[in-house]
Parts: C-alpha cells; sequence; structure tokens
C-alpha cells in the first residue's frame, strides 16, 4: 500500500527525517516496532524503526542514515510525494515497565529508535539516564528531544568536539558504574561494534541488556530467514522474534559478517545508481 | 471419429525451448500446444462412461466435458466449462501433479500414454487470455455481510472469488506486497509466468474483491480487530510459509539460504534483474541444494539460471522417493543439475569472513520404511567426504508461521502449530473463523489449497447467511 510523505527534515548531513502519512500504523506501534518500506517498483524491501508517532494527526516518523541506494533514494523524496509500499507495525515491541533507573543507549542515527523507547520507559516511571553518542558534534540527532523525556542526559562524541569524550559505553562505566551508581537496566541502539562495547560493560556489572538488532531482511514476517542471528546458540530470526535481544547472548560476529553479505552487490547498486544521476 | 482412430493416435509431445538456452534464462520452458495439437490430443479421449479422470481431480473438473468442446474446435467454452468448478486453470494447468491426479486414472494411461489434460486445460486458458475473452460472471445482489480473507495464496484466492461471486463484500489482507502467495514468491517465472498470476488476481477485483497488501495480520489488526471492526466472517490461508533448517552446524554462514529466502529474492524480489532491480542475491558458481521436492527442484533451476558452473542436487533417499514430480526431476536433470542421492550434509564449513567455503556430507543406505512408508535413510559409517561450495539452498520443508495463531485467543492448533479445522467445512475452533490450505494441511499444493477452500467458502456463506 503506497504512503504518502507529509514533510521531510534533515538532522544532520546525511540523517534525514520523514512523516508518513498512516494511521492505522500510528494507532497500532509501539516501542521498539519497525515498519518495511520499498520506494518504486525496482525498489528493495528496507527495514526502519518508528521513531516516532502521532496517533492524533495519524503519521509516523521514520528516521533514518543514508548509507545506500535506498537510503539514497529516500533522502531525495520530497513531501507530496508517495512511497510504493509501507508495511508494519512489525517486530515485537520493546518490554517496558517500571524496572527503576534504566539506561537507555544509543549511538549514531542509533538514537532514532531509543527515543521512542526512552519514551516509554519514562511513561512507564522509571528513572531515565540516557547516554547518547555519536562521531563528532554535527553529526549528533535528538539531542533535545532525548532531553525532553530523560531524567538524565550525557552527550558523548568520538572526537571529544561536544560533551563527554569517547564512546557512550565508556560513558556508562566512567561515569556510573565505577562511581559505584546503581543501574537495573540498559537498553542500547546503534552500531553492532557499539552495542557490543556496551554488553561487554554492562556483564561485567551483571545488568540486564537490551539490545536491538539491525540484520538484513526481506519480508520481515518469519518467511524468510534472511534476519537470522544466534543467541544463546539457538537461531532466533530478528524479524519476528526480535529485533529486542539480551545483548549478553548475541553471537555479534556472526551478526556483522551477516550484514557484510551483499557487500560488493551494494556498492555496484550504489554506483549504478550515481552514474545514473550524474547521466542525466 | 471412430474408437479406433482416437486409439491410434499419440500423445502430443509439448514443445519446449532448448535444454542448455533455457538453463540460462527466466523464460517459460514449455512453450504450450498450438490450436491444432491441442485438437488432436483431445481426439485421444475416449469419453469414458464411467469418467475416472475426474475423480482424480480434487476439484472434479468436468474433464471430459471440456475435452470434447476443444475437439469441436470450442476453446472458449471449453475453459469456461473448466471454470465452473476451477477459477485457476492457467495456473493448475501448469503446476499441478497431473501424473498423480487426473491423468494417473486415465483409462489410456493403461495402456500407453494417458490423454494430456494438463496440457488441454493449460492451452483453453492461455487461448481464453490472449483472446480477451474473460467473461464476468454474474454477481448476486449485495448480502451486506463482510468477509475477511487472511493470505491471498490459491486457498484465500479461491474462498474470495466464491464468496464475492455470492453478493459478500470480500476483503483480502496480505501480508506481502503482492498478492499471490507461493505463486509469486515460490514459483518461478520459468514454470509459472507472474503475470498470469497477476491476471487472476485482476479478474477477482474486478468482480469485486478488495485486495489490501502490507497488511499482516496478527500485527496491524488481529482476528479480534477484525470482527470488531464489523466483519461477520474470516477465512485464515496463510500457508506453510515458515522455514525449516536442519540445526547442523555453520547454517548460519554467509551464503547459505533457505529455499523461502532464495526463492524469495529471485521471484518476488525480482534479484535476477539485479542491478535494474535493487535486491541483491548471492550468484554462486557451486551451488549445493539440498532437498528433494519440488521446493529443491525450483531452487537447483533457479541456481543455474542465475550463472552457477555446478548446481548439486544433495537428497537424502534416492530417486523413487523424491517428492518432486518426476517432470520437473527430467528438466532439472536436462538442464544440467547434479543429482546426489542417498547424500545428506553434516556440516557447512565457513572461511574466516564467515562466508561457507564447503560442506561434509555422508552417504546413507536405505533401511526399514518409516510412517511416511518411504524407507528410512541411515548413516553409513566412515562414508563421510567434503565438497567445495559457495552458495547452499536448504529445502527441506517448512512449517506454520505462528504469528496468527498466537495472537488469536481460542484459535486450536496441532502439535506443529497447523490450525485444526474441519476438513468438510473448514470451521475452525473459533466461532466465525475458516481456515484452509497450507496452514491446516501443512506444505501440499495448489489444487488441493483450491479445494478446501471452495468448501469453507460455501461453509461460510451458509454461516453468514444464518446470522
Ligand atoms: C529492525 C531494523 C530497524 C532499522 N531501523 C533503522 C532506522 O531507524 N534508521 C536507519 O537509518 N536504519 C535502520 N535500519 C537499517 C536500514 O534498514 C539499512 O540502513 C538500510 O536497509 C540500508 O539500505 P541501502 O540500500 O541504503 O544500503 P545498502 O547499500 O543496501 O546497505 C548498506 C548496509 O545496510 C544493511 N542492509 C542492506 N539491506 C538491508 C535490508 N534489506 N534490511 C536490513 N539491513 C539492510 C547492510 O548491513 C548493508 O551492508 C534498521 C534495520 C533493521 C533490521
Ligand atoms: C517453491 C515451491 C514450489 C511449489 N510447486 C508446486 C507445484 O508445482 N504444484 C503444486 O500444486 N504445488 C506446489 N507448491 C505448493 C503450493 O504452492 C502450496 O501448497 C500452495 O500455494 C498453498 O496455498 P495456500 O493458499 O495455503 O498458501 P500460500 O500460497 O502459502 O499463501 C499464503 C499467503 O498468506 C500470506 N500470509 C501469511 N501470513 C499472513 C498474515 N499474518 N497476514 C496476512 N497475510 C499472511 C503469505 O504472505 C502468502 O501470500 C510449491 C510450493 C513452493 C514453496
Ligand atoms: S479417463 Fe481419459 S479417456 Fe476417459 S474421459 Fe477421462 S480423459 Fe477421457
Ligand atoms: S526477514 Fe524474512 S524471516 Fe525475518
Amino acid at each position: 500500500m503506497p504512503a504518502k510523505i507529509i514533510s521531510k527534515d534533515m538532522l544532520s548531513e546525511n540523517v534525514f527525517s520523514l512523516v508518513f502519512d498512516a494511521k492505522q500504523i500510528a494507532l497500532k506501534r509501539k516501542p521498539g516496532q519497525f515498519v518495511v518500506i520499498r520506494i518504486h517498483e525496482q525498489g528493495e524491501r528496507i527495514p526502519l524503526t518508528i521513531a516516532d508517532a502521532d496517533a492524533i494527526k495519524g503519521t509516523i516518523t521514520l528516521i533514518f542514515q543514508v548509507v545506500g541506494k535506498s537510503t539514497a533514494l529516500l533522502a531525495e523524496m520530497l513531501p507530496g510525494q508517495e512511497i510504493l509500499d509501507l508495511v508494519g507495525p512489525l517486530g515485537k515491541p520493546t518490554h517496558i515497565e517500571n524496572f527503576g533507573t534504566v539506561a537507555c543507549i544509543g549511538g549514531g542515527v542509533g538514537i532514532a529508535p531509543v527515543f521512542p523507547i526512552t519514551q516509554g520507559m519514562k511513561a512507564a516511571g522509571n528513572h531515565v539516564i540516557s547516554i547518547i553518542g555519536s562521531r563528532t558534534k554535527d553529526l549528533l540527532i535528538l539531542e533535545d528531544e532525548m532531553k525532553a523525556v530523560s531524567d538524565e542526559l550525557i552527550v558523548s562524541t568520538d572526537d571529544g568536539s561536544y560533551g563527554y569524550h569517547g564512546f557512550v559505553s565508556q560513558a556508562l562505566e566512567n561515569n556510573y558504574l565505577l562511581l559505584g551508581k546503581h543501574i537495573d537496566t540498559v537498553v542500547t541502539i546503534g552500531p553492532v561494534s557499539m552495542m557490543r562495547a556496551v554488553c561487554d560493560v554492562t556483564r561485567k556489572y551483571n545488568i540486564p541488556t537490551v539490545v536491538s538488532l539491525n540484520s538484513i531482511m526481506v519480508d520481515a514476517t518469519g518467511m524468510c530467514g534472511a534476519c537470522r542471528v544466534s543467541v544463546g546458540g539457538k537461531t532466533k530470526f530478528v524479524c519476528v522474534d526480535g529485533p529486542e535481544f539480551d545483548g549478553h547472548l548475541v553471537d555479534f560476529k556472526e551478526l556483522i559478517d551477516r550484514q557484510h553479505i551483499y557487500l560488493d552487490q551494494e556498492k555496484e547498486s550504489y554506483d549504478h545508481f550515481c552514474s545514473c544521476r550524474s547521466g542525466r | 471419429m471412430d474408437m479406433k482412430e482416437r486409439m491410434n493416435i499419440q500423445r502430443q509431445p509439448m514443445p519446449e525451448q532448448d535444454a542448455k538456452a533455457r538453463s540460462r534464462n527466466f523464460d517459460e520452458v514449455p512453450l504450450g500446444y498450438t490450436p491444432q495439437a491441442a485438437i488432436t490430443e483431445a481426439n485421444r479421449c475416449i469419453q469414458c462412461k464411467t469418467k475416472p479422470c475426474i475423480e482424480g481431480c480434487p476439484v472434479e473438473i468436468d474433464i471430459p466435458g471440456f475435452i470434447n468442446l476443444i475437439s469441436n474446435g470450442d476453446f472458449t467454452g471449453a475453459a469456461r466449462k473448466i471454470k465452473e468448478t476451477n477459477a485457476l486453470p492457467a495456473i493448475c494447468g501448469r503446476v499441478c501433479p497431473q501424473e498423480t491426479q487426473c491423468e494417473e486414472k486415465c483409462v489410456r494411461g493403461k495402456k500407453g500414454d494417458s490423454v494430456a489434460i494438463g496440457r488441454l486445460e493449460r492451452f483453453v486458458a492461455d487461448f481464453e487470455r490472449s483472446q480477451g475473452s474473460i467473461s464476468i460472471p454474474e454477481i448476486a445482489s449485495s448480502t451486506g455481510k463482510k468477509v475477511a480473507v487472511v493470505g491471498s495464496g490459491p486457498a484465500g484466492l479461491t474462498v474470495a472469488g466464491d464468496l464475492v461471486k455470492l453478493g459478500h463484500d470480500v476483503t483480502i489482507f496480505e501480508a506481502l506486497h503482492i498478492p499471490g502467495g507461493v505463486l509469486v514468491y515460490g514459483i518461478p517465472e520459468f514454470r509459472l509466468p507472474k503475470a498470469i498470476v497477476a491476471a487472476e488476481i485482476d479478474y477477482l477485483k474486478k468482480l469485486g474483491v478488495k485486495v489490501l497488501t502490507s497488511h499482516v495480520i496478527g500485527r496491524i489488526f488481529t482476528v479480534d480487530d477484525l470482527f470488531n471492526d464489523g466483519f461477520h466472517a474470516v477465512f485464515l490461508g496463510t500457508g506453510a510459509g515458515l522455514p525449516t533448517f536442519m540445526n547442523i552446524p555453520g547454517e548460519n554462514l554467509n551464503g547459505v539460504y533457505s529455499a523461502n529466502e532464495y526463492l524469495t529474492r529471485s521471484n518476488l524480489m525480482k534479484a535476477y534483474l539485479f542491478p535494474e532491480y535493487d535486491t541483491p542475491i548471492v550468484k554462486g558458481k557451486k551451488v549445493a541444494v539440498i532437498g528433494g521436492g519440488n521446493v529443491a527442484m525450483d531452487a537447483a533451476r533457479t541456481a543455474m539460471r542465475l550463472g552457477a558452473e555446478k548446481v548439486y542436487l544433495i537428497y537424502r533417499r534416492s530417486r523413487v522417493e523424491m517428492p518432486a514430480r518426476i517432470e520437473e526431476i527430467h528438466h532439472a536433470e536436462e538442464e544440467g543439475i547434479e543429482l546426489h542421492l542417498l547424500t545428506t550434509p553434516i556440516r557447512y564449513i565457513g572461511n574466516e569472513k564467515g562466508w561457507v567455503v564447503g560442506m561434509e556430507c555422508q552417504q546413507m543406505e536405505l533401511g526399514e520404511p518409516d510412517d511416511s512408508g518411504r524407507r528410512r535413510p541411515v548413516p553409513k559409517k566412515g562414508s563421510e567426504y567434503t565438497m567445495e561450495v559457495d552458495t547452499v539452498v536448504v529445502a527441506v520443508g517448512t512449517g506454520a508461521n505462528p504469528l496468527v495463531q498466537s495472537t488469536t485467543p481460542g484459535l486450536n492448533t496441532n502439535k506443529w502449530g497447523y490450525i485444526i479445522a474441519d476438513e468438510e467445512t473448514g470451521q475452525t475452533s473459533r466461532k466465525g473463523v475458516y481456515a484452509g490450505g497450507d496452514i491446516v494441511t501443512g506444505a501440499a499444493t495448489v489444487i488441493l489449497a483450491m479445494g478446501v477452500g471452495r468448501k469453507a467458502a460455501k461453509a461460510i456463506h451458509e454461516y453468514i447467511m444464518s446470522l
């Protein structure tokens, strides 16, 4: 089913936010869920987290980083235009309850999916500590939005251009755990290497840690198995069993390898796209 | 024409694309009968009084009836005759296992070759479509009753078609972006051109069926939501789409696919046209396909068409136990696919980047018959050996996707997760909820799914009219 773009925003150099008209999804979605989109007839199906939704206006917000052909194409679209297919909400919602103190940790474009979870955790009565990070200051997104739904917010940049100098995992350890501050549970979303680093820290302190995995998907209904990951030695399908799992049990090496299956073809596709564009 | 003349006619061969050429393209393999060949073949039918062929047909097509019309040159009439009981003849004529159904029962098969019923069915359906002479049947006046059909495979399409003709307001909810179920995502273009499936769906739309793609029931709406939204009955035709793996080491290596993923990428997403289409697929040089059914054949033949140098089909029993249609095995072998029978993989070997580079196999021998009546394969000790492969497609069966069952309280399932439904009516343990096709029987055939769809439509009609 086609879906119309209502508005568009550029959040950083290559991160965009699009608001879509999607009444039913806006009503149904819960934090942690995602949609799959297909832009045009020749397009592939790509998953994107529902970063926000307005049930009254009947809209959902998707925030994405341009990494290849499909996201580049999406970034070119303008308000008023339609994408060919939008399906959702998909995946299991985040388990939200009053845990006590929750740390919500997002890195890069992963801050976008952390946002609705943070919102949910706060609404459930948790004391919410948010730690968000990016490579450099200019790439940081959603700082104000995250601040509004957190009790404490720490910003980190890899290059020290803003906030804490270092990775979010280090900010968590040095500012909280090493100081003996208690955290009941951690939710973290971002690049796989970042989630793995956070899990390495929280494992030492025995803090339950939920990660949201971004494996390659096709149907996202449990039909193909493209999205499979090993969790505690068992094969799981991210699209229906997840996307969230116990981070201490995830085989991150396998996930990274599987994300690279189509590297050559993705490059070919992107180059094909760029040469078509410049040819015109 | 007298009996003797009829008996003397030879079965008309099906013209086909040359094996070498077709193993590198995705165009349809059989080219179809000419009108003359169809009439000649139809004349082979001796119009038996007892009509045993009809007993072999799960939807009881009036087979001698339509064949007689072909003999008389009335191809459109023949198509209409079939459509009295089978709404999808262009599809069934291509994918039904006639050799174990109608053609197996045909008296002419007792001595020599049976009448080529499937090829004739295909011919008249194609003729009708090419003439643009598809007629819209009369639709009963509106009953004001609403029916939701979940899944647009052959079961769902049949239910929708039958109920809309009875005047009901029918909406199909389909999870994927194109309707058709396995007909579009599983069975390859070279066996079933997607334009044919699209034409059938268009026909249903013309009859008034609403098709909502990209709607995953159990997520966007539950079955209870559908009732709350005013639907009077719900039919579940969600198929058996859950891929099965063998749980052997290395199955998550890069380059190891489920058949569902491999075929979905190629068919539904048209990865064979990459980079014109955006979805990629691994184009292996040495491809192993594990399994011996139609799905395995489709995957192996797809691998060949994607440019493989070697395609090995690895099956743990012997040729006679292979569940695939004989015609498909024959086609596969003609196209250069190597069968490795009485063989099973026991682990996949990966390189440091996580890519499959080989597999360890074990040879099997046949022991005592198992529950399915086929002789059980038992491993031969010390027979392990390794093969070099860069792509593996696992086609060892599918299971029930739990999405709908787990979100529908009170819907009973069996121990494998399939929905329990009455064989005659499709009635489930939930009032107003019917089910049929692969989600009830486990992976079966197009025509069986259509057959139960037909029965369920009748039961649903009676139920909603009694409300
Ligand atoms: C549940 C889930 C939620 C996600 N949410 C977001 C989000 O909110 N914002 C965001 O920017 N990104 C998100 N992603 C990642 C996003 O789907 C990929 O960035 C996108 O598919 C890249 O497509 P491309 O054609 O632009 O790039 P490509 O050049 O095709 O690929 C670049 C990389 O993206 C990944 N990728 C490629 N195709 C797919 C696919 N079909 N499915 C999943 N990953 C793929 C691969 O790791 C690949 O190496 C999410 C992924 C998942 C699984
Ligand atoms: C590769 C392959 C080759 C085959 N070859 C043959 C052949 O040659 N001859 C033959 O007779 N049979 C063949 N079969 C078997 C045949 O295709 C199936 O038995 C038949 O399609 C079953 O029909 P169905 O309507 O029950 O389900 P399906 O065709 O599986 O359709 C189910 C539909 O429901 C949708 N769905 C699932 N869950 C949901 C949900 N929660 N919400 C909304 N929609 C949902 C799915 O996306 C799908 O479109 C083959 C099967 C495969 C996989
Ligand atoms: S059994 Fe064969 S010969 Fe007899 S009516 Fe049927 S198709 Fe004709
Ligand atoms: S994406 Fe196909 S099963 Fe998860």
